[in-house]
């Protein structure tokens, strides 16, 4: 596989091809290029961004800049894009400080409405020129820029309980209206239920019954369990998959909904594994506050649209008591304050296709209490509308004493839908509107399960790392790799002379392209990450050795210096391949396996294994080939 | 400048038994050790919380102990954390307290007394996500194994495989050992670097594989033990020349990366020389024990292509 095969030898011994200096020069060019922008690093910055319907003018940034002005504050550079959001970079992190608390006065006059972020970040200093060739630093990891990272593990137990209990009331209904109905006694099991009967034959229609109505959600088998006929049905793996991906997608959305309230540049929020999300704040130091942020929780309410309210007057402000005036799709509407059913009694909610007209349309299920609330109002109520309300509670900041401080949390309503009472229904019912394509009812039953607390969530695992700790972090981390890199080099340079230094300038094109692969990849650089690195550094030098080692033993031997150095770098050819391969078996399982800390140092450490196969094999030969090389047969090398 | 210029020829193989009988010690010490004493498992491991302050003086860690009794919480450990103005604090689950809520409580009580607090590090892992990383890392090193393992075997031969996976499975039982006798803190970076070492000592093992391999072929003459012993001799210089960079990054590391990978440095330098060791001492030595012969890497006869078509 790696062995030297006798080739046929066109060219004069140690002599590349011409591609392949091309090549060389080609992957060491985009490399440096690429690599380059970590050199400029990040601006200190502000980023505006508008929330919603609401975008930012180039009045507002004006004004803004003014008051910006007033306080002794220039920014070094403003950028719009598009019009939703603005970055405006700043020299240190004091004036940044003070520069998002005027902005945020500007933008957001009001504790009530609040429709912009205004948020701290930091913005890569990449000149244009690079930037527009797509160059940009490596991101840093939490670690070494300071932020909180929160697991928050999703009930799935409860998730599950209320889906059994959804399914339980299905059974039932099945059951009853068959004829003549069949009785059972229903127990809740693990992913399912269980059904005992009387006899063998209600056990059996029930099964036969079941198996019409739900196969595409459940097995079902018949068996017999205390010496009583049994049917036994649990989900089946696309509704278990389901199930849990509802969960998830529902909570992702509840949690970036207050991230944003919560003013973070980049935020991350990510699922990991079955029943986890990730969320990573980078720069925020109150954890206590986002924790009360993270930990809030979203309601939904069922209420009755106020068909008698005067709309015209309602928006110069005189609403009726005991309504509201909402913006709906459809332009204003009024909306009675009772409440007619909450959100703790929605089961389930789903995009789905009308079975006759095929349209999009919402499936809704509510419990056998609020399919009792249900079916009194919209009997009582025909004709009118059906307001769905989402009320999230969004924190107000202020800033005291340059910290910013939670001052009181406003409940936010918002209108999902409010379509008409076509007749009186109670637990399953369907929303349509003309409107409706599979996308947008998809985002409706997300927002109406956010409201409905179907899978609440817990923090499992926190960390806060402070600012100081990530620019010490950054600087040691830094700094052993400078210790460490230069020790190798010198170290080579005295054990292996001319040959040392070969190696030596192929384990700096080494880091270079490392750091460039992963700020073209978007990897973001941790603690472990630098280690990794280093470990590469040391790693690295490794195939050269094996060279230069080889390249001795044949001089040794009284082999010319040209012959040696050919069959020094092709015989050590197959065992750095070896090598390299099961080290790199290694970084794979480790990125596959592990989480966090783990998968930064598995990432650098697989691309270092790549990066140093092409430049201590193929860079640091090119290199001697074009010193002592392309026909030329020296005396003697410097080895 | 050179260690090793002249052709070496130690015998290696002569004190195979020593190797081994000094190994076996270790690996029982490792296991004993392990299994009565156990590791001194970080967070990530035990789950409960962790906070790293900054005072602007010395740190008092009598009255920060004494504060944290009068908050009622439980069993916890404070200590200097890289310098006296640093201290760590780390807190077993709560039983009175939301869990997460603790580093919240204590930070605010360390500032109740008005000396200024620069909160540096805080941490909250619950107990489930602790077990689970245990099982993952055990999982995680075995199927390293098993890949390797089944990599070994195509490339070169069984014997060698159990050679390898033999030396790396002592490297890891010695260094998880070696956390355990010392107390050394083993959190999720130590866990990184085992598997760090794994790879790390298989490319050495490899490496004089290899050469075996090659020699095999051009000493048709030497018996097993010859070839092997001249092969490790052969790769002697580069084992010891790379075992030096590596360890030169490493202690750069281990003195100037900081308390977060102090670590992390820690079992890689362990790591290293052991691996080092067991690539020479006890991965060679152990194929000539299974009874490694040049038959097992002959290249197999190649059948030739259309044969059984010749006869009409």
């Amino acid at each position: 596989m790696f062995t030297d095969q006798p080739h046929q030898r066109l060219l004069p011994i140690n002599t590349y091809p011409k591609w392949k200096y091309v090549l060389m020069v080609f992957v060491i060019a985009i490399s440096l290029l690429y690599a380059a922008p970590n050199i400029y690093g990040e601006d200190p910055a502000v980023q505006l961004s508008a929330l919603r319907d609401a975008t930012i003018s180039e009045q507002q940034v004006e004004q803004i800049e003014a008051a910006w002005q007033q306080e002794g504050l220039t920014a070094k550079a403003i950028e719009l894009e598009g019009d939703k959001q603005v970055i405006a970079r700043f020299q240190s992190n004091e004036e940044q400080l003070r520069a998002q608390e005027i902005a945020n006065k500007i933008l957001n006059p009001s504790l009530e409405n609040q429709e912009y972020v205004v948020a701290l970040n930091l913005a890569p200093a990449t000149p244009d020129w690079l930037a527009s060739l797509g160059g940009k630093p490596m991101k840093l990891g939490l670690d070494l820029r300071g932020g909180i990272h929160f697991l928050m593990q999703v009930d799935m137990e409860q998730a599950m309980a209320r889906q059994q209990e959804q399914l339980r009331r299905d059974f039932i209904e099945t059951l009853t209206a068959e004829k003549p109905s069949i009785r059972g006694r229903v127990e809740t099991i693990e992913n399912g239920l269980l059904i005992s009967f009387r006899s063998q034959d209600d056990a059996e229609r029930a099964y036969s019954a079941l198996y019409k109505n739900y196969i595409d959600r459940i097995d079902i088998n018949l068996a017999e369990q205390n010496s009583r006929p049994v049917v036994r049905a649990t989900f089946n793996q696309t509704k278990l998959q389901a199930i849990q991906d509802n969960a998830i997608d529902q909570n992702r959305l509840i949690l970036s909904n207050r991230v944003n309230s919560l003013g973070v540049a980049e935020p991350l929020i990510q699922r990991q594994g079955s029943d986890r999300i990730i969320v990573q704040l980078p720069g925020v130091q109150d954890s206590a506050l986002a924790k009360r942020i993270l930990g809030a929780t979203a309601t939904l309410e069922f209420r009755l649209v106020n068909h008698e309210a005067d709309i015209v007057a309602a928006q110069q402000g005189r609403v009726p008591a005991g309504s509201k005036l909402f913006d709906s799709e459809r332009g204003p509407i009024v909306v009675y304050d009772e409440v007619q059913v909450s959100g703790e009694h929605l089961t389930d909610a789903f995009a789905n296709f009308h079975p006759e007209t095929n349209q999009p349309i919402v499936s809704v299920k509510l419990d056998g209490e609020g399919g009792a609330r249900m079916l009194r109002t919209t009997t009582a109520n025909r004709g009118n509308s059906l307001a769905m309300i989402l009320k999230e509670s969004v924190p107000v900041f202020e800033i005291k004493d340059g910290k910013r401080e939670l001052v009181k949390s406003n409940v936010v309503e918002t209108l999902v839908s409010a379509p008409r009472i076509n007749g009186a229904f109670s637990t399953d019912f369907f929303i349509e509107g003309p409107d409706f394509t599979p996308a947008n009812t998809k985002d409706l039953a997300t927002q109406l399960r956010s409201g409905a607390l179907l899978a609440p969530t817990f923090i499992v695992e926190e960390r806060t790392i402070g600012a100081s700790l990530g620019a010490e972090n950054i600087e040691k981390g830094i700094m052993s790799v400078i210790i460490g890199f230069s020790a190798v080099v010198l170290f080579m340079l005295l054990y292996y002379k001319a040959f040392g230094l070969v190696a030596n300038i192929a384990l700096m094109l080494n880091v270079v392209t490392i750091v460039a692969v992963m700020s073209i990849l978007g990897a973001t650089l941790t603690l472990p990450g630098i280690a990794g690195i280093v470990l590469t550094v040391g790693m690295a030098v490794d195939a050269n050795v094996i060279i230069f080692e080889r390249i001795r033993e044949e001089l040794r031997h009284g082999v010319v210096p040209a012959q040696a150095i050919d069959k020094g770098y092709s015989q050590a050819l197959s065992t750095i391949a070896d090598a390299n391969i099961t080290t790199a078996i290694a970084a794979i399982i480790l990125y596959a396996v592990g989480t966090g800390a783990v998968k930064g140092f598995a990432i650098t450490l697989f691309i270092g294994i790549l990066t140093s196969m092409f430049t201590a094999i193929l860079v640091s030969r090119g290199i001697v080939n074009l010193t002592v090389g392309h026909g030329k047969k020296p005396s003697k090398i410097w080895i | 400048m050179s260690f090793l210029n002249e052709d070496t020829s130690y015998d290696f193989l002569k004190v195979r038994k020593f190797a081994f009988a000094l190994s076996a010690i270790l690996i029982i010490a490792s296991i004993i050790s392990f299994f009565t004493k156990g590791l001194n498992y970080g967070l990530d491991f035990t789950g409960g919380t962790l906070v790293e302050v900054g005072y602007e003086q010395d740190a008092d860690l009598a009255k920060i102990r004494q504060q944290l009794d009068d908050i009622n919480i439980n069993g916890a450990v404070v200590q200097n954390f890289g310098s006296s103005k640093v201290v760590q604090i780390r807190m077993p689950q709560q039983d009175h307290i939301e869990n997460a809520m603790v580093s919240d409580v204590v930070l605010k009580t360390l500032a109740s007394d008005g000396s200024k607090v620069i909160k540096r590090d805080q941490s909250f892992v619950g107990p489930v996500v602790g077990e689970e990383l245990k099982e993952q890392g055990g999982l995680a090193m075995i199927v390293a194994l098993i890949c390797i393992m089944i990599y070994v075997a195509l490339r070169f031969e069984w014997k060698f495989s159990v050679g390898s996976v033999a030396a790396l499975a002592h490297d890891v039982i010695i260094v998880v050992g070696f956390f355990s006798i010392t107390s050394v803190e083993f959190d999720l970076t130590v866990l990184a670097a085992l598997l760090a070492v794994i790879g790390y000592s298989l490319n050495d093992t490899i490496v004089v594989f290899d050469r075996i391999r090659e020699n095999f072929l051009l000493m048709r003459k030497a018996s097993p033990k010859e070839v092997i012993n001249n092969s490790i001799n052969l790769t002697l210089s580069r084992t010891v020349m790379t075992s030096l960079t590596t360890m030169l990054v490493l202690l750069a590391l281990f003195f100037f990366g900081g308390q977060t990978i102090h670590s992390f440095a820690e079992a890689l330098i362990v790591g290293v020389l052991i691996g080092t060791y067991s690539s020479v001492f006890i991965a060679s030595p152990t194929t000539l024990a299974l009874g490694v012969s040049k038959e097992d890497l002959m290249p197999p006869e190649i059948e030739k292509e259309g044969e059984e078509f010749d006869a009409p």
